[in-house]
């Protein structure tokens, strides 16, 4: 890649995740995504500044919403004149808000912006059935009485349910935990490598607690202090009593649970972080997105495993050259089998047309302060919490180490890419 | 929610019962940066210039004292603002009688949040000039006590050298609505190392605008831990009124109502637990990556503080750890690492403020941990303020008496009121009063006032 410049992350902010219709349950999106900047403007001392600007989304998001990133702009303490765009790739929402905001400072177009997303599954839309919400547009448009009680006439009782949001493929009708099953069969994933997975993750993010590696991400938000799903004292025997709840192997312990929360990633050009002092804690080197063709019946959650085939033959790099993996987990077996698909012969040649397999990466270097299953999904916010975990992990590492980031997204699609220590 | 008897109490019937009991409502005080409305009334006693000269720079015109020396005692027209009593030089006691003649007149004129303000040699050789500077804190402490309506009495030592321009930070503190609940208290004021510039001549400050409100700190760092709430909110919220740009510290979990006040005074929000081993590089650090590599902090104040009350016979030894470890040996161990020369560190001529108590003074029922914590904050400030004095950095404490912030308000009602009553002004202080003091600690203006410890206790009853 030869852009005329990178961007690079100066820091992050997220709020702590909280199980959904838990703390956060009165909580909106924009209550929260506000909440995430203003501990990041905090954090950097930007209160009153205009900055170029700022993208973010949501994925259950309210029609009310449609410019909730532009209305936590001008709740935030940042200056009122900041743009702000929605963007929404269902979980890879925050990761491509972040994508668009480093693209735009590599091009020249901006010199410091903020990239992230929220989510409350709490606060969900919930809907009027299809025949009642023609009926009411009918009777809105209705010029006389006559024709509006003849519109509303129309409705029968069975379409005064309401209609809540669904994590379903339309494409398919099945959720994206019975679409996640069928790989685990496919790609033969034990319980007992998810457990293992999962109790990682919790043992990982709860030491990262407790080193105070967070006290510069995140900022309490309505009293929580720390993420809620955390199980610092789970084992792989605990997690091995769950009864499974898709396929025969995927449980409550190795799925990620419904989550609220929000996060937000400042990033800038390197001199304008230099001009106003603010660090540069790593390089946003390059990014791809793919998608794959799961109504023809490919693997949903794998998308990110070719976008980063492509990634990494761009950018010449082997799968090996990372000091750092950060693969969201979606579900411990989408994570298991996106690595078993890189060690795969056939679906690298196959799938992927290359000679040889990616093959396998360090498991010491995978989501080392954990990742989804321990920390929640709050579907759009997860990207920026992994950019801005990835970032201050490389940086303490220095030496231009760099790191893979990967959110596989519903829809069959995939976002990753690659950051690199400053 | 107050209880039935703070309710009875504070009710109108209430109020007007309690007056006849002597526990009438305290007055007003005046506040900020504003002198008194009436006149400043200027006495020397033995030839000495010092305030005279101080008031003329600070742009304050004097009044020609008042003395009571004839059989008729004379009595001023109107009310007075302050009374600058220069006892520079006296020696003898004797001349005593010059400050009874003029404080005489002055006390019985005196308006609402008046102030008698006291200037004496530090430093005075022989018995009888010991004991005449002796005399002085005596009548100082008695004259607060006698006022009323929220006026104060306050004693200034002058070491030997002191100018005008050392002075002046002082004088202007005491007489403006700033030291509102600093009441009989003393304290010395010596020569600054270097020559305090006058107000425009400092590079780092911008120009001055006449129509707007002094700026002393502005381009200026400064640090408050313990900022998220209550008294530490008020500092950080002065020192930015002040023009510096602060930096609010408070442990992570407090970190949505620091992130909000540090938007609100558009500073900085460090999310740090002090008592981290390496609290002190992670403050220099936050500020080096925040602000430049060149960055240095003009002043940090200690300010967290936690209590964990029992008497001591019922205090294990974690309850004398935590508060032991918060209050004192984090700044114990922040100090040094910031005097390192580090990038973000305490640049020389910097700030050192720490947090004292009237119970560390005094002592205090079921606080022996925190009276140990806060009486070795006494100790460091009076140890460290001459290590430092060579690079120009001063090192102060302020010891709060009954302020009014949400830990004291958790106090029973009946021991609060008794709290509040027991000083001079009859009331509690604000937090904003122990911010202001912190501010003129935080002055580049009070170069010379270093190793001083200064109660801000409407004149409370305990202790010294």
């Amino acid at each position: 890649m030869s852009l005329p410049r990178s961007a690079v992350v100066v820091g992050g902010n997220r709020t702590p995740f909280a199980k959904a219709g838990g703390a956060y349950a009165a909580a909106s999106n924009l209550d929260l995504l506000t909440s995430a900047l203003d501990g990041l403007v905090a954090r950097f001392g930007l209160a009153g500044r205009e900055l170029d600007e700022v993208a973010a989304g949501a994925v259950l998001k309210h029609a009310r919403d449609f410019n909730l990133t532009r209305e936590a702009v001008l709740s935030s303490a940042l200056a009122p004149t900041t743009p702000a765009v929605d963007l929404q790739q269902a979980c890879g929402t925050g990761l491509e808000a972040v994508v668009y905001i480093a693209n735009k400072i590599a091009l020249g177009q901006a010199e410091v912006g903020i990239g992230g997303g929220v989510d409350s599954a709490s606060d969900a839309p919930i809907a009027v059935s299809e025949g009642l919400r023609r009926a009411l547009l009918a009777a809105n448009r209705a010029k006389t009485l006559p024709q509006r009680l003849r519109a509303l006439s129309r409705i029968r009782p069975s379409q005064l349910a309401p209609v809540a949001p669904q994590v379903v493929e339309p494409r398919t009708g099945l959720s994206m935990g019975e679409h996640q099953a069928r790989t685990t069969a496919t790609w033969s994933i034990s319980r007992e490598a998810q457990d293992e997975l999962a109790a990682a993750s919790h043992h990982n993010l709860a030491a990262a607690w407790s080193s105070g590696f967070f006290d510069d991400l995140v900022t309490p938000y309505l009293g929580v202090t720390t993420d809620t799903i955390l199980r610092a004292d789970t084992s792989v025997e605990k997690l091995a009593t769950l009864r499974p709840v898709f396929g025969d192997s995927m449980t409550a312990g190795n799925s990620t649970a419904l989550t609220d929360g929000a996060a937000v990633v400042l990033l800038a050009a390197p001199d304008w972080a230099q001009r106003n002092g603010l660090p540069a804690l790593a390089r946003v080197v390059d990014a791809q997105v793919a998608a794959v063709d799961h109504p023809g019946g490919d693997d949903l959650l794998l998308a990110p495993a070719h976008a980063v085939a492509t990634l990494l033959a761009r950018n010449g790099m082997a799968l090996s050259d990372f000091e750092l993996y950060e693969l969201h987990e979606a579900f411990a077996s989408t994570v298991l089998a996106t690595l078993a698909a890189w060690e795969s012969a056939a679906f690298c040649s196959e799938r992927l047309g290359l000679s040889a397999p990616l093959g396998p990466i360090d498991h010491d270097r995978l989501n080392i302060t954990g990742s989804s299953l321990a920390a929640g999904h709050p579907f759009a916010a997860t990207g920026a919490r992994i950019v801005a975990t990835a970032a201050k992990l490389l940086h303490e590492r220095g030496g231009r180490a760099r790191g893979l980031v990967s959110v596989c997204a519903a829809g069959g699609q995939g976002v990753v890419a690659i950051l690199e220590a400053v | 929610m107050a209880g039935l008897l703070e309710r009875a109490f504070t009710s109108r019937a209430g109020k007007a019962l309690a007056g006849r009991f002597g526990l009438a409502e305290p007055p007003v005080l005046r506040r900020g940066r504003v002198l008194p409305d009436e006149p400043v009334v200027l006495a020397s006693l033995a030839n000495s210039t010092l305030a005279g000269d101080t008031l003329e720079l600070l742009g304050v015109v004097s009044a020609v004292p008042l003395r009571d020396d004839d059989a008729e005692l004379p009595a001023y027209p109107d009310r007075i603002g302050a009374i600058v009593v220069d006892a520079c030089g006296l020696r003898e006691v004797r001349q005593l009688e010059g400050l009874r003649a003029v404080l005489r007149p002055a006390v019985r004129a005196l308006a609402g949040s008046g102030r008698v303000v006291l200037v004496a040699d530090a430093e005075v050789t022989g018995v009888e000039a010991n004991a005449v500077r002796q005399a002085l804190d005596g009548i100082n402490r008695t004259v607060g006590k006698e006022l009323r309506h929220g006026a104060t009495a306050n004693l200034v030592y002058v070491a030997q050298g002191t100018a005008a321009p050392d002075l002046a930070s002082t004088l202007s503190f005491l007489l403006e609505g700033r030291s509102a609940f600093v009441d009989g208290q003393s304290w010395t004021v010596s020569p600054a190392r270097d020559p305090i510039p006058e107000p425009g001549q400092d590079e780092q400050r911008a120009p001055q605008r006449h129509d707007e409100p002094p700026a002393p700190l502005a381009g200026r760092i400064v640090v408050v831990t313990g900022a998220a709430r209550g008294i530490g909110a008020q500092i950080a919220t002065v020192a930015a009124r002040d023009g510096a740009t602060v930096v609010c510290v408070d442990i992570p979990a407090a970190g949505e109502s620091l992130a909000a006040l540090a938007n609100r005074l558009h500073g900085t929000a460090l999310q740090l637990d002090v008592t981290a081993p390496d609290a002190g590089e992670r403050i220099a650090a936050h500020v080096a990556t925040r602000y430049g590599a060149d960055a240095c902090i003009h002043g940090i104040v200690h300010n967290a503080g936690i209590t964990r009350d029992k008497q001591l016979a019922n205090t294990d030894a974690q309850r004398w750890a935590q508060v032991l470890e918060v209050n004192l040996a984090a700044e114990l161990r922040i100090n040094p690492v910031l005097l390192e020369g580090r990038p973000g560190g305490l640049a020389d001529g910097g700030r050192i403020v720490a947090i004292a108590s009237t119970s560390g003074i005094a002592g205090n029922r079921g606080q022996a941990n925190y009276a140990a914590s806060k009486a070795g904050v006494v100790g460091l400030v009076r140890a460290e303020a001459p290590q430092l004095a060579a690079r120009g950095i001063t090192v102060n404490a302020v010891a709060p008496g009954f302020i009014e912030t949400d830990m004291t308000a958790k106090i029973p009602f009946v021991q609060r009121e008794v709290f509040r009553r027991t000083n001079s002004l009859g009331q509690g202080g604000q937090p904003v009063d122990v911010a202001e003091t912190i501010g003129y600690f935080l002055d580049p203006a009070s170069a010379g006032v270093t190793g001083q410890v200064v109660r801000v206790c409407g004149q409370n009853l305990v202790g010294q």
